[in-house]
């Protein structure tokens, strides 16, 4: 797979027949080898580095990493956290299980380093429960790590002491939101907090923390090794470096692939992922997660970064892209996410709670011949009152791509009402 | 009939309270509900209020939290737990023709286990894995791009293969 990436490959190394969750052959590679080094740095010039790459959080919103950390109180008698989010289940994502799974130690030098910088003592990994397989690697990682004399009191004689944590999640995609995720790291059920405060100033155990995604914390390493600013160049201007596109559904070849920030979807799509299944007309793509509005085939000729996507309406949200062809319906489509988001509402607030559910009940409405014509501008109006009213993000989610299929493919469901539902299709 | 953790797991869990700052020992629910789990098959009432005693948490809050999580169960499953990923990229990829496959060869469909107790099925939303679609996790393991050849062969081995007493029993 690795090699036949367009990018840098600095990120991804899978294939290359290293074992790199062995800890030796990870150093052999030259992990860990300026540890030392670094953790004598002043912290300003490492963050200063992580800003200076343009990192974007991974995690689906984007947000700058190094400036992020800058959050934090600077004066504080409290701990302060790093939490990383291994939660990943935002449908179409699969990036963050590959450094779980095959590179542990690119997100475990990534946590030390990106603790040392933010002053923490104290590093939490929530890992989706469901990753038991990979939660056994991080373990086995760690252990390794602290029988090294790599994590622990006084690393390397540094003086700097570190603790990393593993924290299983139990099957809530909603633990993914970094409020949930708190909450559901001090054992509570995962309902999304009020924000502000964020958790910058009140966050775990009502410390100053910081939550980042995987692949985020991941590029730490990357970036101190190549330096910021080489890290930038690779990306476009605001969105600096590589990053892991995931690409699923219906293409010859789906997969994880490193590409610079700002790859050209249309490119992605028809030769690294090798063109569409059966050769097949395209009929949708979801760009980055079920989450983002989804793109019709006029529109993917597109940079991938946080920036254009938004320029067509969309988001490069987690960067795992979904292709659609024909047949396939989009009734069939939007009801398997509209479910999903039905599923995962925490049922805190009432536009999300009711909402959710209300979405899913009127597209199975169009699929088992019970809509009526009113009904898509009824699903029309409903999405688009849970769009703003809500706790958290989860909200808008599921309201966005109901909105732009009811937009986009609105022939769709008025075919529906006229044949009395739908076909079996896939 | 009260509960009580084994040997083995009174061992696991002084490790999992070393996680975590002791005033705030609650942090270890999800991680001790786990431990229960693993030695009794599932939760009952009364491994969740062994829990609440053990963190000095009242029973309300934990069976809060143990009722939030999907993989935090409340009832036995078959000795295999079916797994089936639904969403989009599974969907797109063929996840209902293991649904049906599931029906003609274990005569069970999502929610349901197969009188013998070999088998349960669920349904089951994105397993981040959608790249190697479809999926199907059974019990913890990880079974991806599956075809209806190489599931239909993973289903007769799951048929055959000798098992002690059902998992939970
Ligand atoms: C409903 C919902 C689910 C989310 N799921 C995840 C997830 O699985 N993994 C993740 O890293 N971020 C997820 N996020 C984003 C996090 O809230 C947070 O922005 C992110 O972890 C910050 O890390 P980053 O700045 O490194 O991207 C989710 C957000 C929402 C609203
Ligand atoms: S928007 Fe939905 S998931 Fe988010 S807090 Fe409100 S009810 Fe919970
Ligand atoms: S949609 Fe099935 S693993 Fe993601």
């Amino acid at each position: 797979m690795a090699t036949e990436n367009p990018g840098t490959n600095c990120l991804l190394r899978d294939g290359d027949g290293n074992d790199y969750t062995d800890l030796k052959v990870y150093q052999k590679a030259g992990g860990y080898a300026k540890l030392k080094e670094r953790l004598t740095m002043s912290r300003d010039d490492l963050r200063e580095e992580v800003v200076k790459a343009n990192l974007r959080g991974r995690g689906g919103a984007g947000f700058p990493a190094g400036v992020k950390w800058g959050f934090l109180p600077k004066d504080t008698d409290k701990p302060v956290y790093l939490v990383i989010n291994a939660d990943e289940g935002e449908p179409g994502t699969f990036k963050d299980r590959y450094f779980l799974q095959k590179d542990p130690h690119r997100l475990l030098e990534g946590c030390i380093l990106s603790s040392y910088a933010i002053r923490s003592n104290a590093c939490y990994i929530y890992t989706r429960g469901e990753f038991y397989d990979e939660i056994q690697t991080i373990d086995k990682a760690i252990a390794d790590l602290y029988e090294a004399g790599l994590l622990g009191k006084n690393i390397l004689g540094t003086g700097y002491d570190l603790d990393i944590y593993q924290h299983p999640g139990a099957g809530a995609y909603i633990c993914g939101e970094e409020t949930a995720l708190l909450e559901s790291l001090e054992g509570k059920a995962g309902q999304p907090r009020m924000k502000p405060p964020f958790p910058a100033i009140v966050g775990l155990f009502g410390c100053p923390t910081i939550v980042n995604n995987v692949e985020t914390i991941a590029a730490v390493p990357v970036i101190l090794d190549m330096g910021g600013d080489n890290f930038a160049a690779l990306g476009t201007e605001r969105n600096g470096g590589t990053k892991l596109f995931g690409i699923s559904g219906h293409v010859k070849k789906p997969g994880l692939y490193e590409l610079p920030m700002g790859f050209n979807m249309k490119k992605f799509i028809y030769e690294v992922a090798g063109g569409t299944l059966d050769d097949r007309p395209l009929k949708a793509v979801i760009p980055g997660g079920s989450s983002c509005p989804m793109l019709t085939p006029d529109e993917i000729d597109i940079a991938m970064d946080f920036d254009s996507l938004k320029t067509v309406g969309s988001m490069l949200g987690t960067g795992g892209a979904i292709v659609i062809c024909e047949p396939t319906s989009m009734i069939d489509v939007i009801l398997r996410i509209s479910r999903f988001y039905s599923h995962e509402s925490c049922g805190q607030c009432t536009p999300c709670r009711e909402g959710t559910g209300w979405l899913y009940r009127l597209i199975k409405g169009f699929k088992d011949g019970t809509a009526r014509p009113g009904d898509i501008d009824t699903l029309y109006n409903a999405a688009e009152h849970i769009d703003g009213h809500t706790i958290c993000a989860l909200g808008p989610a599921a309201a966005w791509p109901v909105q732009s299929v009811v937009r986009k493919f609105r022939h769709e469901f008025e075919a529906a009402i006229q044949n009395g539902g739908l076909a079996e299709t896939a | 009939m009260p509960f009580e953790f084994s040997k083995e797991m009174e061992a696991r869990f002084a490790k999992v309270l070393e996680k975590y700052p002791a005033e705030h020992k609650k942090a270890a629910l999800i991680p001790a509900l786990y431990l229960v789990q693993e030695q009794h098959g599932y939760l009952t009432i009364d491994g969740m209020k062994y829990i609440a005693g053990r963190l000095d948490i009242s029973a309300s809050e934990v069976l809060n939290t143990a009722t939030f999580y999907t993989l935090l169960r409340k009832e036995p499953h078959g000795r295999f737990h079916l797994q089936v990923c639904t969403n989009v990229s599974c969907f797109l990829r063929g996840s209902d023709d293991l649904i049906r496959m599931i029906r003609d060869k274990c005569g069970i469909g999502p929610g349901e286990m197969s009188d013998d107790r070999r088998f349960s099925c669920e349904e089951v939303q994105c397993l981040a894995a959608c790249g190697t679609a479809p999926v199907v996790q059974v019990n913890w393991d990880y079974h991806e791009k599956l075809t209806t050849e190489s599931f239909s062969t993973l289903l007769e081995e799951l048929q055959s293969r000798e098992i002690s007493a059902p998992e939970g029993a």
